[in-house]
């Protein structure tokens, strides 16, 4: 199925890509992103004497992030998956330039960022071959080789390690969430899928982007808020006090709850798939949390960056979803591809 | 005056260009010089090309960008890496203060061909001034008085060369002459950090990398040259500390 394909020819007109479910998911998030605004200018006039500048910068960026997300996805599904790039050259930027690297690699470091256009290519031509083993296979032979031909030996493995990691990361693993947005359902699924409208049959890819996006996010503020109110046994005290088991447990039945209510009626996950899906986030949001943490920790730096104010960097906003995308992606890919 | 004299050349290509600046007809030079800045094709370079680029290819994370908000006339001196230093340090600025904002470059270097010239005057709006004061004609760091007169922000790199990427080189003490003629002009020091890893110098192939700018206190003449050029060097050595620079191995 090509990509002109999965849009229908016009019978609702503008934004025909995206079912009424996602479009009323999306007014949702920006009802919800109202309501946070006026909560937060409510506190900042009802109690003057306290500092609310981080939240209300916060929720600004919010805003910003929730259009430029929206946007890309109300645009077309071409426009998202190549917004889907720039985060991740924003974030392999971010990863670059807060890791110890060597002088000689610059060039290296150049092809790192070349790989960029070349994965999102790959998605936008929905070849999913080259879409799964470009990154891993090809990328992590040219990197190193390229290391060898500008001759620097001394720190060679410890600087093809931390490149690839950070490849890995911000290109490779954050590129399955665009391929999401095109990804076909095979002939023989092996499970049946089970579509809630006619429009979601043709056009699946933003509802799968949708929850994805959605319930990494409520696995995240949920962890924070039950870990914060209920919590005590920190998971990894060293690596994250924040994070405590309670949290984590909270955090993934709010996850898998949002997952039973909105999979199957936005995506062609029934009941049982969504609950997996559900659980597979949280879990491997905590992972992805907890991964980007322990770098920030390693490199002596509280935040990635300071590119969105309230938040830190584009690398602090994305460290579960770089973990949740391609666990997410590969289990509906086993479902249904 | 001696100290305003080059230490080294930049490189090879920058000392050929001693020569080449002769080349360029003297009273063509001096009509461009004479003409100044094109205020709007400065505004839609920087608009279209340099701000895109140093905001969104390379991203610049900024501290204390409060101590640039007044107006001028204000001197900002900063350590030299690389050429997109002048570009990152005209990105701190509003695009409506661009008219202000006017970096000092050698008129060796940026004035060597006619088109080079041209582009430097006129886009960019540079102050050409004399590295090698044997050829001057007044002195040197008049121009930059006249701009300073003017409410001009002007930006300076005392280390006067770019130097090996991302180290710190001497101050030049030519700073030490200017804030003895403006003591009532502010200098703001800024140290930054990533584009020597970005676009080193002699290197074409640009590689993104955030930019850290870190604004420092504000400093003013102290009344003698040697206290001035120590206070400015403390300052900037303290921002050099409190900065966060990968290690390179």
């Amino acid at each position: 199925m090509s990509l002109a394909a999965m849009i229908p020819a016009d019978p609702e007109g503008w934004f025909a890509h995206l079912t009424m479910e996602v479009r009323a998911v999306l007014l949702a998030v920006f009802l919800l992103l109202a309501l946070s605004s006026i909560v937060s200018i409510g506190l900042v006039w009802s109690r003057p004497q306290h500092d609310y500048r981080e939240l209300r910068s916060r929720v600004r960026t919010w805003w910003v992030i929730a259009g430029l997300v929206a946007g890309a996805m109300l645009l077309s599904p071409l426009a998202a998956i190549w917004f889907f790039a720039f985060v991740s050259f924003l974030a392999l930027k971010e990863y670059l330039s807060l890791i110890p690297s060597r002088r000689a690699d610059r060039r290296v470091l150049f092809w790192a960022y070349v790989s960029i256009p070349i994965q999102y290519g790959w998605i936008s031509g929905q070849w999913y071959g080259m879409f799964i083993v470009f990154v891993p296979i090809y990328l992590f032979m040219w990197l190193p080789t390229r290391m060898v031909m500008i001759g620097e030996m001394p720190g060679f493995l410890r600087a093809v390690g931390t490149l690839q990691w950070g490849v890995m990361g911000t290109v490779f693993f954050l590129s399955h969430a665009a391929f999401l947005l095109v990804m076909p359902v095979g002939e023989h699924p092996r499970v049946a899928p089970v579509w809630p409208s006619t429009h979601t049959a043709i056009s699946a890819g933003p509802g799968l982007l949708l929850l994805l996006l959605i319930l990494t996010q409520c696995n995240e503020v949920g962890q924070f808020l039950v870990g914060k109110s209920i919590g005590q046994r920190k998971i990894a005290p060293a690596v994250c006090p924040t994070t405590t088991w309670a949290g984590f447990v909270g955090g993934l039945l709010i996850t898998v709850l949002i997952s039973a209510a909105l999979g199957p009626w936005m995506t062609m996950l029934d009941l049982e798939r969504s609950l997996i899906a559900g659980l597979v986030v949280a879990i491997a949001g905590l992972f992805g949390n907890l991964n980007v943490s322990a770098l920030e920790r390693d490199l002596g730096v509280k935040e990635a960056g300071s590119m969105l104010p309230g938040h830190g960097g584009v690398l602090d906003r994305i460290d579960s979803l770089i973990f949740t995308a391609p666990v997410f992606f590969h289990f509906v890919w086993y479902c249904y591809g | 005056m001696d100290d305003l004299r080059r230490a080294d050349h930049d490189s090879a290509a920058e000392a050929d260009a001693d020569a080449d600046v002769s080349s360029v007809d003297p009273a063509i030079l001096a009509g461009i010089v004479a003409k100044g800045p094109q205020p709007v094709l400065r505004y839609l370079f920087f608009l279209i090309v340099v701000r895109p680029v140093m905001l969104v290819i390379m991203g610049m994370n900024v501290r204390g960008q409060e101590r640039l908000a007044e107006r001028g006339p204000m001197l900002v001196v900063a350590n030299h890496n690389s050429h997109l230093d002048t570009f990152a340090l005209m990105t701190l600025f509003p695009m409506n203060e661009l008219h202000r904002v006017r970096p000092v470059a050698a008129a060796d270097y940026f004035l060597r061909t006619r088109w080079f010239a041209w582009f430097s005057i006129r886009v960019l709006g540079i102050i050409p001034i004399d590295r090698d004061v044997r050829r001057g004609r007044g002195h040197p760091l008049d121009p930059i008085s006249e701009q300073l007169n003017q409410g001009a922000i002007v930006l300076l790199f005392p280390e006067g060369t770019r130097g090996e990427p991302e180290q710190r080189e001497p101050f030049q003490r030519g700073i030490a002459h200017l804030a003895r003629r403006h003591p009532d002009v502010p200098i703001v020091p800024v140290f930054m950090y990533g584009l020597g890893k970005a676009l080193p110098r002699g290197e074409g192939l640009l590689v993104p990398f955030f930019i850290d700018a870190y604004v420092g206190e504000r400093l003013q003449w102290t009344g003698n040259k040697d206290t001035m050029m120590e206070r400015l060097d403390t300052e900037f050595q303290r921002l050099a500390d409190g900065a966060r620079v990968p290690e390179t191995f």
